[in-house]
């Protein structure tokens, strides 16, 4: 149960130049014309002792920059068998026309070299090959088994210079793993990196267990379990396996969030058949009643500055989004469309809300603002639902199920990120069918 | 929701078509939010002529009239037997986000719930549980499944 948390000991700019880059991406539009770029594999000092060269890091780390960045659909890796110029000099002098030659616009090259206590420093730098400059250049200190998180902070670096956004590569995803026959699922929480590395199960599959939360500001997560049979919404700590029941409530609680702060957990609680919305403080315990009425209240989402909540609500009649303030004051219905609207959730730039819609049968991820105008659907399939925003609001991780045939096989659920813009859409893959996903923040903080 | 009315009809028509010799699979009528299941299949007894459970309609929660002479068996029977205690299981169909689901099986029990009390049963000897959509009873993913999906039943807990 015990989760890792691995630590970066030092990140300094070797290097930071101010020189204008030629190269950049564009990523407020589906981009069908990704940036060429040419990943190096990087070099290995020579001193280094064999039990560290055999890790083959030099290709490994390059590898997994090279996935990342692909996957965010924005650049394009040329093969590596094309390169002509070696990765030693090409990190410490690049040939700029060999590599225009193979016509790539961006050039990432490294050098991996050992500090004290097998420490190993992991230095990067990135090239603009167009204007022939160097667009930066960093060293990570970290311990050889760390070299994935070092990766996923070097793909994060290279992201944000070239798009002018954050990134989001060095993050996790929470999910419910499925596994057994549909009308009695056993379901466990998983944990993984967002490329789908290292999952990790915290807990047992002994009860049900659904839609688990990451905290924004530590390694909490909240969810709903039904622990003896009485559906609850706990507290765990995945540093240390030790898990709370979230309020004392004598009836269902579910559909838990955190606040903005992590401070406080939102939640619906149903009673004598009505479901409000509540929050809990985490260290206090104080609970506070947001809504008060008869209909479904439930699914509710802070905006990132923590003043309003979106949530769901049937008290027109039919599932729909609404807002209010974080005082649970100026309620307000922002969905109109033709349909049915759920899981609404607050994008972590403030702008947006991604949300569930079901219309004539079939279900759509999409988004609109926070007033419910420019509604805009990303994505049309048979079931998919619950859409949560990676850390720097550009892609969203969701799940999907297939229909299942009239002796109730197939239709398994599985995890798809898109990109805002609609495009880009891809399957992460996962060892069983999974669920209710969950973005983390960034692990290494702003 | 003109769309999800013509929607309706049509899945109607089509179950219609399937089902249309086989009588205890009816499913649906046409007129709107009516969809809900009043066949036999899936159903198990409490006792003799005590139906476990009841069925709705999609999205609501109202008691239908077969709903109700079932859950007036059941609360003659809980009556006749005072020291047996019940779990109503409310459940919800595939086709919905689950935190609304899981909302609505609660509305559903409860629906139930207040009409065994209503009909005489002590409200101490009934617990309401539910599931949202998590635990069908048909797995498959087809208009008939999900209306014997979209259910309450009532379980002897002693």
């Amino acid at each position: 149960m015990k989760y890792k948390i691995f630590t970066i000991l030092a990140l300094f700019f070797i290097l930071s130049t101010k020189s204008f880059a030629l190269v950049s991406v564009d990523i407020t539009r589906g981009n069908l014309d990704p940036l060429p770029t040419a990943i190096s594999d990087f070099y290995l000092d020579s001193k280094l002792a064999d039990n560290i060269k055999n890790l083959k890091l030099e290709s490994k780390i390059p590898e997994l920059i090279q996935n990342n960045l692909s996957r965010s659909g924005l650049f394009f890796a040329l093969e590596k068998k094309s390169f002509i110029q070696r990765p030693e000099p090409a990190h410490n002098k690049p040939r700029f026309e060999d590599w225009a030659f193979i016509k790539t616009q961006v050039l990432v090259t490294g050098k991996i070299s050992l500090e004290k206590e097998g420490r190993l420093r992991v230095e990067f730098k990135l090239w603009d090959v167009v204007s022939a400059t160097e667009l930066s250049a960093l060293a990570f200190y970290t311990t050889p088994d760390n070299w994935r998180r070092v990766s996923h902070m070097i793909s994060d670096k290279i992201y944000e210079r070239l798009t002018g956004e954050k990134g989001y590569f060095d993050s996790r995803i929470i999910y419910v793993s499925e596994t057994g026959p549909k009308v009695d699922k056993k379901k466990r929480l998983a944990v993984m990196d967002q490329d789908g590395y290292g999952v990790k199960y915290l807990t047992l599959g002994n009860e049900l267990v659904l839609t688990p939360r990451f905290s924004p500001t530590s390694q909490q997560v909240t969810y709903m379990s039904y622990f003896k049979n009485l559906p609850r919404v706990y507290l765990l700590n995945i540093e240390t396996g030790i898990q709370d029941l979230v309020g004392d409530f004598p009836g269902m609680t579910f559909a838990p969030r955190f606040s903005p702060d992590g401070k406080k957990i939102i939640m619906s609680f149903a009673q004598e058949g009505n479901s409000d919305i509540y929050t809990m403080d985490i260290k206090t315990r104080v609970v506070e009643k947001l809504t008060d009425h008869p209909s479904i209240d439930t699914s509710p989402s802070y905006s990132p500055d923590g003043s309003y909540i979106t949530f769901n609500s049937d008290r027109s009649g039919f599932q729909q989004i609404y807002t209010m303030k974080s005082d649970g004051t100026n309620v307000k219905r922002i969905s109109f469309g033709e349909g049915l609207y759920g899981t609404p959730v607050w994008s972590p730039r403030g702008d947006l809300i991604a949300f569930t819609k079901l219309y004539r049968n079939k279900f759509y991820i999409g988004v609109m603002r926070s007033d419910g105008s420019g509604e805009r659907l990303l994505t049309e399939n048979y079931y998919q639902e619950a859409p949560s925003w990676a850390p720097n609001g550009r892609v969203l991780v969701f799940y999907r199920e297939t229909a299942s045939d009239s002796s109730g096989r197939g239709g398994g659920a599985k995890l798809w990120s898109i990109d805002l813009t609609g495009y880009n859409e891809r399957l992460i893959q996962t060892p069983t069918d999974a669920s209710d996903p969950s973005w983390s923040g960034l692990l290494s903080g702003k | 929701m003109l769309f999800k009315n013509l929607n309706k009809v049509a899945l109607a028509l089509v179950m219609t078509l399937f089902l249309g010799a086989c009588a205890t699979q009816q499913a649906t009528t046409t007129t709107k939010g009516d969809d809900a299941y009043t066949g036999t299949e899936t159903v198990k007894f409490l006792a003799d002529g005590v139906p476990d459970r009841v069925f709705f309609s999609t999205n609501k929660s109202e008691l239908t009239s077969a709903a109700t002479t079932t859950l007036g068996k059941q609360a003659t029977y809980l009556k006749a037997n005072p020291t047996l205690n019940v779990v109503l299981e409310g459940h919800a169909d595939e086709r919905g986000t689950r935190e609304y689901n899981l909302a609505l099986g609660e509305r559903r029990a409860t629906a139930a719930k207040n009409y065994l009390i209503s009909n005489g049963v002590a409200a101490n000897r009934i617990k309401v549980l539910s599931y949202g959509k998590e635990k069908p009873a048909n797995p498959a993913s087809n208009v008939l499944a999900w209306s014997q999906n979209r259910r309450t039943v009532t379980v002897k807990t002693n």
